[in-house]
């Protein structure tokens, strides 16, 4: 198994570790609720370096991601990142990314599970283009800090003006030597900032920003993959391998403002049929009613039919509440609609409802 | 540091504890902490006949569902009603108030074939 530069700091703070997409990451530190209601109401730090990151250099290098991705990366201004989705001929879903336009370069960022795929595809479309693309997931640390905190901490602790750039902006910069980038982004539903720096400076950077509060400041502190997917699922933001999986296209998973269906993409005659003929099932956000968590691959009902799936499940740590997204039916997507879920052998009434589940003030 | 000595367990995990022919339920420290935080504990209505090795509910955390088993047949006398508003119980006091259910036993001989506290700490270190 694989294990990112801040493997020594996870044990060191005694954190619970399992093996995600082929690498060993902390799942939990303290608990997996604590760590949530940490994040929605401080600052918490997550080790994501075992996403995949990508750098792509040459002439070509913009029309190779114009072709793979959904979005129409070409309106990116240097310095934004934009989420795309990355589909085979048919639309389904290979991966969901990130994408970021530097200077003088380019970076994905791609789900840890899919990254020999993704390599492997972008490695097909490549040829007879000039483009180079350097694998830097296991040279790099990539850290998300996340939490209404955030932005003040981070702004005391590090000589970066990350308040100054907007959603999905991002400053690049040199410390010591050390090339680093901050991106304004992240996967819970709470404003922050993701990191990506050289794994030398990895570790030491991760101490620095998990060192123990003042009475001027609280402090951030780690959290694990665990409350990183019920952070997530509250915020509604799809996971590959739950939500997004091959079988399934960008605009029935509700992922349709990725898609620029004007430009000549990877998929998009697929997704263009799909677009003008509507989906057949569409993702669509569910509450439950008690405080049963409807798992993937659970049913979903209409009366005596069965209408759906239910792709993640959890009690919501925010609202109190039994929360769910799945594929239902387009028909009976519709908000307020009354739907049932089936766990074991109990019906278990469910309300669609629009997604997000949990939307940050302000 | 071990187990409870004063009662019996199960390879899944639950702790059994004699008094008279009234036999308490529940999960160790260690399925407690293995499940996390847990969410919901659903557990049989009193008077429900239930059957040494059967489950007899089903309890879920953040990460996952898991049966619950019982290592002593009989009929249930009480259900611990606190976790239904509290299932944090189990997790903040898994040998204490996060108990489960109690059973009137019909063979307590079942509970003595059950693993030891020695045993089941063997097997968690091993």
């Amino acid at each position: 198994m694989l294990r990112t530069a801040l493997y020594e700091a996870h044990k060191r703070l005694g954190a619970r570790l399992i093996d995600f997409g082929g690498w060993e990451m902390p799942v939990m530190y303290r608990g997996i609720n604590d760590e949530h209601v940490y994040t929605r109401t401080a600052s918490s730090i997550f080790d994501v370096s075992h996403m995949g990151r990508f750098i792509f250099t040459g002439p070509d290098a913009e029309a190779l991601l114009q072709h793979v991705c959904t979005r129409n990366v070409g309106k990116l201004k240097v310095g934004r990142s934009g989420y795309s989705h990355v589909c085979n001929e048919r639309g389904g879903i290979l991966d969901d990314v990130i994408v970021s336009r530097y200077e003088d370069r380019w970076l994905m960022v791609c789900n840890a599970g899919n990254r020999t795929k993704i390599v492997a595809h972008l490695q097909r479309h490549m040829q007879g283009r000039n483009v180079k693309m350097e694998d830097t997931t296991e040279k790099t640390v990539m850290m998300a800090v996340q939490g209404p905190k955030t932005m003040e901490l981070f702004t005391e602790h590090l000589p970066i003006k990350v308040g100054e750039m907007g959603r999905y902006g991002f400053v690049t910069g040199s410390y010591m030597g050390q090339k680093y980038s901050v991106f304004r982004s992240g996967y819970t539903g709470e404003d922050g900032v993701e990191i990506v720096l050289t794994a030398a400076t990895g570790a030491m950077v991760w101490d620095y920003l998990t060192q123990d509060g003042s009475k001027d400041h609280v402090a951030i502190k780690p959290a694990g993959l665990g409350a990183r997917d019920t952070l997530r699922l509250e915020a509604g933001m799809p996971l590959y391998g739950h939500e997004l999986n091959e079988d399934v296209d960008p605009i029935s998973a509700g992922c349709g403002w990725c898609v620029d269906l004007e430009k000549d993409f990877l998929g998009g005659a697929a997704l263009r049929a799909i677009a003008a003929e509507g989906p057949r099932r569409k993702m669509t956000g569910l509450v439950l009613e008690g405080k049963r968590i409807a798992r993937q691959g659970t049913k979903i009902i209409a009366g005596d039919s069965e209408v759906g799936v239910v792709t993640s499940g959890t009690l919501s740590p925010t609202l109190g509440k039994s929360i769910a997204m799945g594929y239902v039916d387009s028909a009976l997507s519709k908000e307020g609609q009354s739907l049932a879920v089936e766990i074991k052998d109990e019906k278990v009434a469910a309300t669609a409802v629009p997604l997000p589940f949990y939307k940050r003030q302000g | 540091m071990g187990v409870p000595t004063d009662r019996r367990y199960l390879k899944s995990h639950e702790w059994h504890k004699l008094d008279g022919d009234i036999c308490t339920i529940g999960i160790t420290k260690f399925a407690a902490d293995e499940l996390t935080d847990i969410t919901y504990v659903s557990l049989p209505k009193v008077g429900k006949e239930l059957t040494a090795g059967k489950p007899l509910g089903e309890i879920e955390s953040v990460k996952a569902t898991s049966d619950l088993y019982t290592g002593v047949s009989g009929v249930v006398t009480e259900v611990n009603s606190k976790l239904g508003d509290a299932p944090e119980l189990v997790n903040n006091d898994s040998f204490g108030e996060g108990w489960l259910v109690k059973v009137k036993v019909s063979d307590p001989a079942q509970f003595e074939k059950l693993m030891t506290a020695q045993q089941y700490d063997a097997q968690l270190a091993g």
